[in-house]
């Protein structure tokens, strides 16, 4: 019987399979960063271990990193320890770190795939649920705790259980404006935030083969709010291409085996899924979420809905808590909400696709009066690339805010957040709770939904923006 | 590890599902470089209300939480099963996992119990009419068990022999020594390095 992409990558990395107990899995890559790893280390230094492949092991800071005056120290006394022990760890294991100030500093998984390597058919694993971004390459990527981190460090490898396959095809052409993000964040209102709990997800079909890699990367990047830890894209020409000539990508000799190896990575015409999903790319539209988790959205041209309307009594009462955390009432139009914020970054959407795409929509036009725009690059590189492409001046124009790459205002660690009650427009991948900060309000969105409703102070798509003019090309 | 056998004790029900590590342990708390000292931070912006379940009196002291589904989504962050334990809860009861939090929760000794939701509604209805009642979670025999209430549950034998006994899986892969290293050299060359060595 056919294999699926995922069994594949599973095999070629199973270090050792014995009945009763799960497979010895070997990882490729294993990327670290300052909020996961300090405990790990400490376990290493109490039992007298050493890092196994400091060849295979990347360090680089971005959960706490400030976004503005990184000339200066750190304000926050905590946020600065934790990246100092990140910095000494580093130094007395030998792993390879980009610090904040470094060019090839920023969100973790952002610079794996710019580096080059992140490649496909290798196993990937970060104390950081979004590892599963990596997946877009047709990696085995996925988040660890930090003990399992400690594990990596000190054996290259981790015990797991295999988990099942899920294919969730998506054919069809995806409408104009429509893009990756409203893509992932439809399938995770279909399947719910427990629909891919147990399951590796494979994204395929005509709409996934058309993407991009950072379009790829975003539906891969939010698997973890399916539930799912890891979800994969085939590689194919649009994934060579992506990795020909990076600073770590095979060359010569070592490239063409590689390509040779890579093309046999694709899941079986006879393989088995042991659940499937089909989506129409045609059927969707840009989406927003309403709710407290990201399976609670909908298309933006809905009404906020009515819990009463769940069958189900847990989901009725998630509604109903969602409703009044969010200040929203049912009925009311998703158009109509108004934000404070708008924030366009992440590891979902902090690329320089995703700055292109804002930017676009920007240009010539103003931001809202009352609104703030944090535009906030995954990395330096991101950062440069825009700033040679003149985006950031699009940006400041417009009177968003450029600031410095990190993880900002998606988690809040660093000082980017919401004030109690405000809301934003977020191209982020956690509406929990508090997440952007004690007691914000998080809207998901695209870049181009985010761009959208900067201008116009509410949720929009960019279609709503034809009516306000642009000074552009004037 | 702590090694798991049995516990017997009052419980908290939490009637909520989603219930995300953000709101286990808020990310300011992720800042600490120790696994301890989290107590504090569980469920940080729910202990403001007076009202909330972990703030009443007959709940002090309870170390078996029985919540909603889909319990720990959201990011990866160990400090959200150390924060229950530093809290004092031994075990948590749910109908549904987030994968990466149970695996955390394991490898701590948290033992994290699947039982079929009319299971942990009726944990719910016997708790919450009766905060004294007590709530046992036998690992041997893998049963749930309190007043009316028998359950079996669930968990992979490699699992539950790890957590019996408390075993380090460090030092268990590193048994595999030799397997590591026969796997190192069959490596094709074009995986990429991040330094040269």
């Amino acid at each position: 019987m056919g294999r699926t992409l995922a069994e594949k990558v599973w095999d070629d990395h199973v270090v050792r399979r014995a009945e009763g107990e799960p497979d010895l899995l070997f990882i490729d890559l294993h990327l670290l960063h300052e909020v996961t790893s300090p405990q790990a280390f400490d376990g290493l230094r109490q039992n007298g271990r050493q890092v196994r492949r400091l060849d295979l092991t990347i360090a680089t800071e971005d959960h706490n990193t400030p976004t503005l005056d990184i000339d200066k120290p750190i304000a926050d006394p905590v946020s600065r320890a934790q990246l100092e022990t990140l910095r000494k760890n580093c130094a007395e294991f030998g792993v390879r770190l980009h610090p904040l100030g470094d060019v090839e500093q920023g969100v973790v998984h952002v610079v794996g795939p710019q580096l080059g390597l992140t490649q496909p058919g290798t196993t990937v694993v970060c104390g950081d649920s979004h590892t599963s971004t990596h997946g877009a390459f047709g990696a085995l990527a996925f988040g660890i705790g930090t003990s399992q981190v400690e594990h990596v460090l000190a054996t290259q490898t981790l015990p797991l259980a295999r988990p099942r396959t899920m294919a969730i095809t998506v054919d069809g052409e995806l409408p104009e404006d429509v893009t990756a993000k409203d893509l992932i964040l439809a399938i995770i209102a279909k399947i719910g935030t427990g629909g891919g709990q147990g399951y590796i997800l494979e994204y395929r079909g005509s709409a996934i083969e058309k993407l991009s890699m950072e379009a790829r990367m975003t539906i891969c990047n939010m698997s973890i709010e399916a539930g799912a830890r890891a979800g994969m894209i085939a590689p194919d020409e649009t994934t060579f291409a992506y990795l020909k000539g990076r600073a770590h990508a095979p060359e010569g000799e070592d490239w063409d085996a590689a390509v040779a190896y890579w093309k046999t990575l694709r899941s079986d015409e006879d393989a088995v899924f042991d659940a499937e999903v089909v989506i129409d790319a045609a059927s969707l539209a840009p989406f927003v979420t309403w709710g407290t988790n990201p399976g609670q959205g909908a298309p933006l041209s809905a009404n906020v809905p009515d819990p009463a309307s769940y069958e189900d009594a847990s989901e009725r009462l998630a509604a109903e808590k969602a409703l009044e955390y969010m200040g929203l009432t049912a009925g009311q139009p998703l158009r109509d909400i108004k934000v404070d914020t708008v924030f366009v970054g992440s590891c979902t959407n902090g690329r320089i696709e995703d700055l292109r795409n804002a930017a676009a929509l920007l240009e010539g036009r103003k931001v809202a009066d009352g609104v703030r725009m944090l535009v906030v690059p995954g990395s330096v590189r991101v950062a440069l690339q825009a700033v040679e492409e003149g985006l950031d001046k699009v940006f400041k124009e417009s009177g968003a805010e450029w600031r410095h790459a990190g993880c900002s205002m998606c988690l809040g660690m660093n000082p980017d957040q919401l004030a109690p009650g405000e809301r934003s427009a977020s191209t982020s991948n956690r509406n929990f709770e508090g997440r952007q900060g004690k007691g914000g309000r998080t809207h998901l969105v695209s870049p181009q939904v985010a761009a959208a409703t900067a201008v116009l102070g509410h949720l929009a798509s960019p279609a709503d923006l034809s009516d306000v003019a642009t000074t552009a090309g004037v | 590890m702590e090694a798991f056998t049995t516990h017997t004790g009052r419980a908290v029900p939490l009637r909520r599902s989603n219930v995300d590590t953000d709101q286990i342990i808020p990310a300011h708390w992720l800042k600490k470089v120790t696994r301890d000292g989290f107590e504090d931070g569980l469920f940080e912006a729910w202990r403001k209300d007076e009202q909330f379940v972990l703030n009443r009196p007959e709940r002090q002291g309870a170390s078996v939480l029985v919540a909603g589904p889909d319990f720990g989504t959201g990011s990866s962050r160990e400090h959200a099963v150390w924060a229950l334990q530093n809290y004092g809860f031994q075990t948590v009861i749910s109908s549904r996992f987030a994968d990466i939090f149970r695996g955390n929760s394991l490898k701590n000794g948290l033992l994290t119990v699947v039982l079929p939701q009319e299971t942990v509604d009726a944990l719910w209805e016997l708790t919450e009419a009766d905060p004294t009642a007590e709530v046992t979670v036998d690992l041997e025999r893998r049963k749930v068990l309190a007043a009316g209430i028998d359950a079996d549950f669930e968990l992979d034998e490699n699992a539950r022999w790890r957590l019996l006994n408390g075993l380090d899986d460090i030092s268990l892969t590193l048994q595999n020594e030799a397997d590591i290293a026969a796997y190192e050299t069959s490596r094709p060359a074009f995986k990429p390095r991040t330094i040269t060595v």
